[in-house]
Formats: C-alpha cells, sequence, structure tokens
C-alpha cells in the first residue's frame, strides 16, 4: 500500500526533542519490566500445579505415600544444591558490576555446576522410585508429584542451557549491553526457581513426611 | 506404530465422507487461489518484506484482522451446519451430521469462533490502535509481537488441518474429562484441541506481556494513565487477564496431555484421579477469558460513542475504575460455570453473589455510554450502529446472565439451550459487535479509504435482525428442557422454535455476505472513498493526529500531551499539525523472518506431537531452538532512520 501524507503535522511539543533515542537503559527497562511480568505468569503456572497437587495430594489409590518414598536427607543435599546456586549466581552479577569478564564466566560455570549437580539428584530420584514400582502412572498422587517436581527440573534444565548459551556468547563478545541485559533476566528466573523449590521442598517433601 | 508416520496413516483422511472431503476441496482451493493471486501480481517479495517478516504493530495487527475474518467464515459454516441439523433432523430424519461428525462440528465451532475469532480480532485491533493511541512508535518488544502473530497462525492451520487429516475433538470445546481422556477419546481430535490452544495461547500470552510494557512504559510524555484513551485502559486490563489467566490454561492442558500420552492420573476414573479439578482450572482461565474479549469490544464502544456524539467520553474515571474493578470480579466467579458440582449452599452462593455483582461496573459503564450520547450530536453512521445494538443486545444478555447467577435457577437450566442462548447474546451482541465497530471506525486509518457506508448498514441491519431471530428460540427451547450439543430431536414443540432459529441463521449468513462484499466493493471505489486527511470521523484521540495509511515509524515527532483527548485539543487550540522543530533520526526495529520461521516449524512440532511422529516434533523443537540461538546472536536487530528521509517522507523536505 502506498504512503500518502495530508503534510506535516504535529501537536505543539517542545518537550519532544529528547525522546527521540532509545538507549540502552531504556530497553534494558523494557526488558526487565517484560520479563519480570512473564515471570509472574510462570508462577500462575506453578500455582496451578501446586493446587493440583494439594488437591491430589492424600489421592494414593492403594499406592505408596509420601512417607515411604522420600529421603528427605537426600532431598535436602539436592535443596542446598540449588540453594548455594543462587549464591553463586549473585556473584556472577557482582563480577559483572565490576567488569570483570574472567570472573564472570568462572561463577557462571560454577552456577551451571551446581544446577547440574542438582538436576542430576532429581532425575536419580526419579529412576530410583520409577524402578521401585512408585511411578507417575501408579497414582493421582504420584502423577501430580512427578509433574510439580519435573516442571520446576524442566525450568532448572532451561536455565541451565540459556546459562551454557550466554557463556558461549561472554566468550565471543565480552560484557556489553545486551550481555548485561540477559545475565540480569537471567538472574531473576534463576532466584525465582530457588523461590519456587522452597515451595516445593515445604509442601511436597516436609509436608509429605513429616 | 510405525516409526515414521506414528500413529498417522491413509485412513485418517475421512475420503468416505463427502461433506467433510467437500469442505477440505474448498480450503484447498481457497489456498490455491490466494497462492496463484498472489503469483499472478508478482507479490511474492512484496508479501515477505511488508507482511511476513514485518515487525510493524499495524501490519501485524492487520494480519491477525484477516486471519480472525477468514476463521469467522470457517466458525459460521460450523453454526450454519448445526443450524441446518437441527432443522431437519426430526423423528425419522436422522438429518445429514450423523453424531461423531456433529460432535466435532460443535467443538469446533466453540474453539474456532473464541480462540481463533474473537481473540485475533481483539489482539489485532489492540495492534493497530493501542500504540497509536499512546503516541509510541512501536511496541516494546517487536519481533515477540510478530513471534505472537505465526504462533496464533500455527494453531490455527493446526485446527484447520484436523478437518482434512484425522479428526477433531468430539467433547465440546472445553473438552472435560473423563469424556477428553484417552479410554474414552483415544483418536487424535483432543490432541489437535490441545496442541492448538497451546501453541496460540503461548502467542496470547507474549501479546498480553509485550502490551503490558508498551502501555506502561512507552507513552507519550505527558499521557499519564489517567489521561489515557479508554480503549488503552481496556487493552491493559485485557493484558492483565491474560498474563494471570493463561498459564492456567497451558497448566491444565499439559496436565491432560500427560494423562493421555503418559499414563498418569490427574483427572482419570480410577486410581485417585480428579476430574473436577479440570473443569475448576478450565473455567479459572474460561471465565477470565470472556472478560479477556470483551473488555476491548467496551473500549472499542468508548472511543466511538465519544467520537459520534462529538463530545469527551461521560464519566471517564469511573469508566476506568469500573473496567479494573470487573478485571477484579472476573477471577472470583468461575464456580458459577458449574453450580451443579455440588460444592454445597455456601460456596454456590458466594460464586452466584459475585457473579451478579459484575452487573454494577457493566451497568456503570452503560448509563456512561447513555450519557455520553445525551445532549450529544449523535451521527448514525455504521460504528454507532453497532455501539447502539450492542447496548440494547447486551443488556438482554447480561440479565439473563444474572438470571443464570442464581445457583437455584441454574440447576434448572444448566447445560440447556438458555445457556447457548445467554452466551451468544453477550459475546455475539459484545464482543462480535464490538469488533465490527472497530473495523469500520480503524478500517480507514489502517487503509486511507473508509468503508462503503450503506452495504455497511444493510451488513448491520442483517445481523442484528438475524441475531434475534436465530436466538431468542434459543430461551424458549432452554425453558422447554431442550439442552445443548443435540444431533436429533423427537419433541415436536420443540420443532418451530428451532426452525426459527435456522432462518435467523440464514438472515445472519447475509450480513455477512454484505460485509464481503462491503469490503469488496470498498477497496473497488478506493479512489471515491479515500480520505486524505488521516482524520475521516473528527476524531479525538491519538491515532487520528497522523496520516492515514500512518508511517511505519507512526509519528514524525513524538507527540506531548497535556489532557484527555488529545488530538480533539489540539484541534480546538488550533495547534493540530503545526511542526514543532527539526526532524530527529528515528530508532527503528530491523524486519525479520524469525517469527515467521519459529510459526511454521511450531506446525510441524504440533503436528508431531498430535500423531506421536516423535522426530517430526524433535526435529522441529531443535529448529525452533536454532532459530531462537540465531536470533540471540544477531546483533543487527535495529536502526535509525535519518532526520532527512523523514522530511522527505512528511514533505518537509
Amino acid at each position: 500500500m502506498r504512503i500518502d501524507l495530508p503534510g506535516a503535522y504535529s501537536l505543539s511539543a517542545p518537550r519532544l526533542a529528547a525522546h527521540g533515542h532509545h538507549g540502552a537503559a531504556e530497553q534494558a527497562d523494557r526488558a526487565l519490566f517484560g520479563f519480570w511480568l512473564y515471570l509472574m505468569s510462570d508462577c500462575v503456572l506453578f500455582g496451578s500445579v501446586f493446587a493440583t497437587f494439594a488437591v491430589l495430594a492424600n489421592n494414593y489409590a492403594g499406592g505408596p505415600t509420601g512417607r515411604d518414598i522420600f529421603n528427605l536427607d537426600y532431598v535436602l543435599v539436592e535443596t542446598f544444591l540449588l540453594l548455594v546456586s543462587s549464591v553463586t549466581y549473585g556473584f556472577v552479577m557482582l563480577a559483572l558490576h565490576r567488569s570483570s569478564r574472567a570472573t564472570v564466566q568462572l561463577w557462571l560455570g560454577v552456577t551451571f555446576l551446581l544446577g547440574l549437580g542438582f538436576i542430576g539428584m532429581e532425575l536419580n530420584e526419579f529412576h530410583h522410585l520409577v524402578a521401585e514400582g512408585a511411578g507417575p502412572q501408579r497414582s493421582a498422587f504420584l502423577s501430580a508429584f512427578f509433574t510439580l517436581v519435573g516442571t520446576h527440573g524442566l525450568h532448572v534444565t532451561s536455565g541451565l542451557v540459556w546459562m551454557a548459551v550466554m557463556m558461549v556468547q561472554i566468550t565471543r563478545r565480552g560484557l556489553g549491553d545486551a550481555v548485561a541485559r540477559r545475565l540480569g533476566l537471567l538472574s531473576l528466573f534463576w532466584h525465582f526457581l530457588d523461590i519456587v523449590w522452597i515451595g516445593v521442598f515445604t509442601l511436597v517433601y516436609l509436608m509429605g513426611v513429616l | 506404530m510405525n516409526p515414521v508416520f506414528g500413529k498417522l496413516t491413509l485412513e485418517a483422511i475421512p475420503y468416505h465422507e463427502p461433506i467433510i472431503m467437500g469442505a477440505v476441496a474448498g480450503m484447498g482451493l481457497g489456498v490455491v487461489a490466494v497462492f496463484a493471486l498472489i503469483t499472478w501480481l508478482g507479490r511474492w517479495k512484496w508479501l515477505w518484506t511488508e507482511y511476513l517478516t514485518s515487525v510493524d504493530h499495524k501490519r501485524i495487527g492487520v494480519m491477525y484482522v484477516i486471519l480472525g475474518l477468514v476463521m469467522l467464515l470457517r466458525g459460521f459454516a460450523d453454526a450454519i451446519m448445526m443450524r441446518a441439523q437441527l432443522a431437519l433432523s426430526y423423528g425419522a430424519n436422522q438429518g445429514f451430521l450423523p453424531p461423531h461428525h456433529y460432535d466435532q462440528v460443535f467443538s469446533a465451532h466453540g474453539v474456532i469462533m473464541i480462540l481463533f475469532v474473537a481473540m485475533p480480532l481483539v489482539v489485532g485491533l489492540m495492534n493497530i490502535v493501542v500504540p497509536l493511541q499512546i503516541g509510541a512508535r512501536d511496541v516494546a518488544f517487536p519481533f515477540l509481537n510478530s513471534l505472537s502473530f505465526w504462533l496464533t497462525f500455527a494453531g490455527m492451520v493446526l485446527v484447520n488441518t484436523s478437518l482434512a487429516i484425522g479428526e477433531f475433538a468430539k467433547t465440546g470445546w472445553s473438552a472435560y474429562p473423563p469424556l477428553s481422556e484417552i479410554a474414552f477419546s483415544p483418536g487424535v481430535g483432543v490432541d489437535y484441541y490441545i496442541w492448538s490452544l497451546q501453541i496460540s495461547g503461548m502467542g496470547t500470552l507474549l501479546t498480553a506481556v509485550n502490551f503490558l510494557v508498551t502501555i506502561l512504559k512507552m507513552r507519550a510524555p505527558g499521557m499519564d494513565l489517567m489521561k489515557m484513551p479508554v480503549f488503552c485502559w481496556t487493552a491493559l486490563c485485557t493484558s492483565t487477564l491474560i498474563v494471570a489467566s493463561f498459564p492456567v490454561l497451558t497448566g491444565t492442558l499439559a496436565l491432560l496431555t500427560l494423562d493421555r500420552t503418559l499414563g498418569m492420573h490427574f483427572f482419570t476414573n480410577d486410581l485417585g484421579g480428579e476430574q473436577m479439578m479440570y473443569v475448576n482450572l478450565f473455567w479459572t482461565w474460561g471465565h477470565p477469558e470472556v472478560y479477556i474479549l470483551v473488555l476491548p469490544a467496551f473500549g472499542v464502544f468508548s472511543e466511538v460513542i465519544a467520537t459520534f456524539s462529538r463530545k469527551p467520553l461521560f464519566g471517564y474515571t469511573s469508566m476506568v475504575w469500573a473496567t479494573a474493578a470487573i478485571t477484579f470480579l472476573s477471577f472470583v466467579v468461575w464456580l458459577h460455570h458449574f453450580f451443579t458440582m455440588g460444592a454445597g449452599a455456601n460456596v454456590n452462593a458466594f460464586f452466584g453473589i459475585a457473579t451478579m455483582i459484575i452487573a454494577v461496573p457493566t451497568g456503570v459503564k452503560m448509563f456512561n455510554w447513555l450519557f455520553t450520547m445525551y445532549r450529544g450530536r449523535l451521527s448514525l453512521q455504521v460504528p454507532v450502529l453497532w455501539t447502539l445494538g450492542f447496548m440494547v443486545t447486551f443488556a438482554i444478555g447480561g440479565m439473563t446472565g444474572v438470571l443464570m447467577a442464581m445457583p437455584g435457577a441454574d440447576f434448572v437450566l444448566h447445560n440447556s439451550l438458555f445457556l447457548i442462548a445467554h452466551f451468544h447474546n453477550t459475546i455475539i451482541g459484545g464482543v462480535v459487535f464490538g469488533m465490527f465497530a472497530g473495523f469500520n471506525y480503524w478500517f480507514p486509518k489502517v487503509t486511507g479509504f473508509k468503508l462503503h457506508e450503506p452495504l455497511g448498514k444493510a451488513a448491520f441491519w442483517c445481523w442484528l435482525i438475524g441475531f434475534y431471530v436465530a436466538f431468542l428460540p434459543l430461551y424458549v427451547l432452554g425453558f422447554m428442557g431442550m439442552t445443548r450439543r443435540l444431533n436429533h430431536i423427537d419433541n415436536p414443540d420443540w420443532r418451530p422454535w428451532l426452525l426459527v432459529a435456522a432462518a435467523g441463521a440464514v438472515i445472519i449468513a447475509a450480513g455477512i455476505g454484505l460485509q464481503l462484499l462491503q469490503i469488496a466493493y470498498s477497496i473497488y471505489k478506493r479512489d471515491e472513498l479515500r480520505d486524505t486527511t488521516g482524520d475521516p470521523w473528527d476524531g479525538r484521540t491519538l491515532e487520528w493526529a497522523t496520516a492515514s495509511p500512518p508511517p511505519f515509524y507512526n509519528f514524525a515527532e513524538v507527540p506531548a500531551i497535556t489532557g484527555r483527548d488529545a488530538w480533539a485539543a489540539a484541534k480546538e487550540g488550533g495547534l493540530a499539525r503545526q511542526p514543532a522543530g527539526p526532524l530527529q533520526d528515528i530508532h527503528m526495529p530491523r524486519n525479520t523472518p524469525a517469527g515467521f520461521l519459529i510459526g511454521l516449524l511450531s506446525i510441524g512440532l504440533g503436528f508431531g506431537l498430535i500423531w506421536y511422529i516423535w522426530w517430526l516434533a524433535i526435529v522441529s523443537a531443535l529448529a525452533i531452538f536454532a532459530v531462537l540461538l540465531w536470533r540471540f546472536f544477531d546483533e543487527d536487530t535495529d536502526y535509525f532512520v535519518p532526520a532527512a528521509a523523514v522530511a522527505e517522507i512528511e514533505g518537509r523536505a
């Protein structure tokens, strides 16, 4: 379609000159707010899975209960891997503010390994449960358990993929505006998953066993 | 199972069903005709650069609206088949739709009308109008916006593929378990339903995030929230509702998928499953969803009624608060969809009263519109006709809603045609009329020429009369005890009413035909209908301050705002279209094919998941990841339009 304009126009606007260029700061501000909104929607997603777990938590259908299958010591170690990884991600952000590329990479690497350890332990737990005949098909309780913990695990896994991509990007580009912005978003994501895990640990494991 | 084709065999193509094959052939011919036309006009490159890869909110909005209108034809074809079936299928006559086909038709009708007609029209108008009304140059995340559209497109393609390959859900649009579980729906119909909703729902969620950031962060200087046009307020509230409710749909459908594919027991009859959990979750999304659709329609009416009454909207502040109140209340009424669950008198009373309370802010809106017209100089143009038609029709629909909000009455009317009449009364009378009002109102802004007025009026009257003839009989039938989703009747008392309803559908069909004619004739006569002012209705808000069609950067100079109805104020003050100073370079996003590619790959992903063709699903998912990575590493995503180029486009060089 051709653009045919009726002529020049504008409202009287002495203030508008400063508004022309979008700086990196403005872009980062929008990205941060948009990502925050996405996290809130993710929170609602977790909320519906949590609610489902709460409703189905006692529907054992003659199968094992939480007390039969959960090992709190094991899960506590898993929990600490994730919590410590949040601290180490904090070090990533501190290094970013000092613009120290090598330190950023180092702490990203450490965080990645801790997250990987968490996922490894979770997969191991799932494997054992399935082998014992306590798989997700056994009862509604177990369906809800595997799905809630698994949904969190999938989020952590995508966080790990994101982290790996960031490490490649930093190797190739250094710490530019875009990288700094994305590391900030990943930081939000990673801490958010920590908070969700506190909920999982409490509702699923502690309340299931104690 | 075959490792290459999964569950897919040649049997999946319903070649022994002449009605379906006819429809498939019609759709195929339509697609071929469009492709041939583009080739004949030599417009492929133009299509690629101007639309398919565009991140311009106006272009994306246009594509949404076209998608919605095309799907309206599909959804309406389903509707007229159902009305024809019920007009014929009486006594010994079984009609032309056997139950397994009829069940797919009513399920597809609901899904398509809500998610692939109403949603794209709403999101399309938001795309076209909101950035213009707040004086922005694009949305906050232009690439995500393109991606949102192409995900919606992918969902639409999957729904329509189900017609040709396999089947659609036979469960109704809400897909309640246990019927939708694998034990009772072993075919791919429910999987088509699940994946088309999951993929398009992702697009909707991204749109909402995009518009929340756009509206809250990118308003022109001086435009406080309480100076925003009401349409922007409704877009803001609708986006809030989407962010808060669509994840529940995503989660719920994921749980149903786990039941169906991995044999879990969330909603099954055995091993501790709980069907009512699905119903609760579904309506936790589903009830806000109807307000997601109707709030922007309320916004359109507010703009239209103020413009054509030639005065500011009456009670702006109360309009905003009423919108916000509805936003909140829409989350605390979901249980009224299943009072019959047996939650107990106290629970039902709470949800019944909460439901009735929604009538209060809605009533506030009604009176505001009435008082805006009062002593205004109302001109009865097409957008106003749709608005007046809405006010009468929606008031009736609202009252039948309040009636059914009483649990006692609902126990009698639940799942009857009374309910069907009620929600069509609100969705057609509210959402559809609103979208048509908006379509007629903003068409000249998008294209630079108006729609033909007499044809628009004729279409309106056919729709309005057709609506009453088609749906008032359903209220009567509901009182007579006729339930929904029947494909055959034996009761002679129902028959006359069903015949009247079928006649109503034919009148609506005439309305749709006139609308198509209106569009075609207006394009043909575009030189006579051209608007060179950019402001054909003497509008009040900023979208009319720029040219029609607007340049790709919307505003050469970002307007500064001092009050509501900024454009009307500028015109009154004699300040309209006075250059404010030297032009600046304009920062704009570059086009990208990434959204389009991810959309196409999502079709492959969905198709693979529906038919258990795992390699296809995995390859598509990896390819989507690759496109995202490419985008992630692409640094050349934006550019500056030099001030000199802007001056040339503006004719100010």
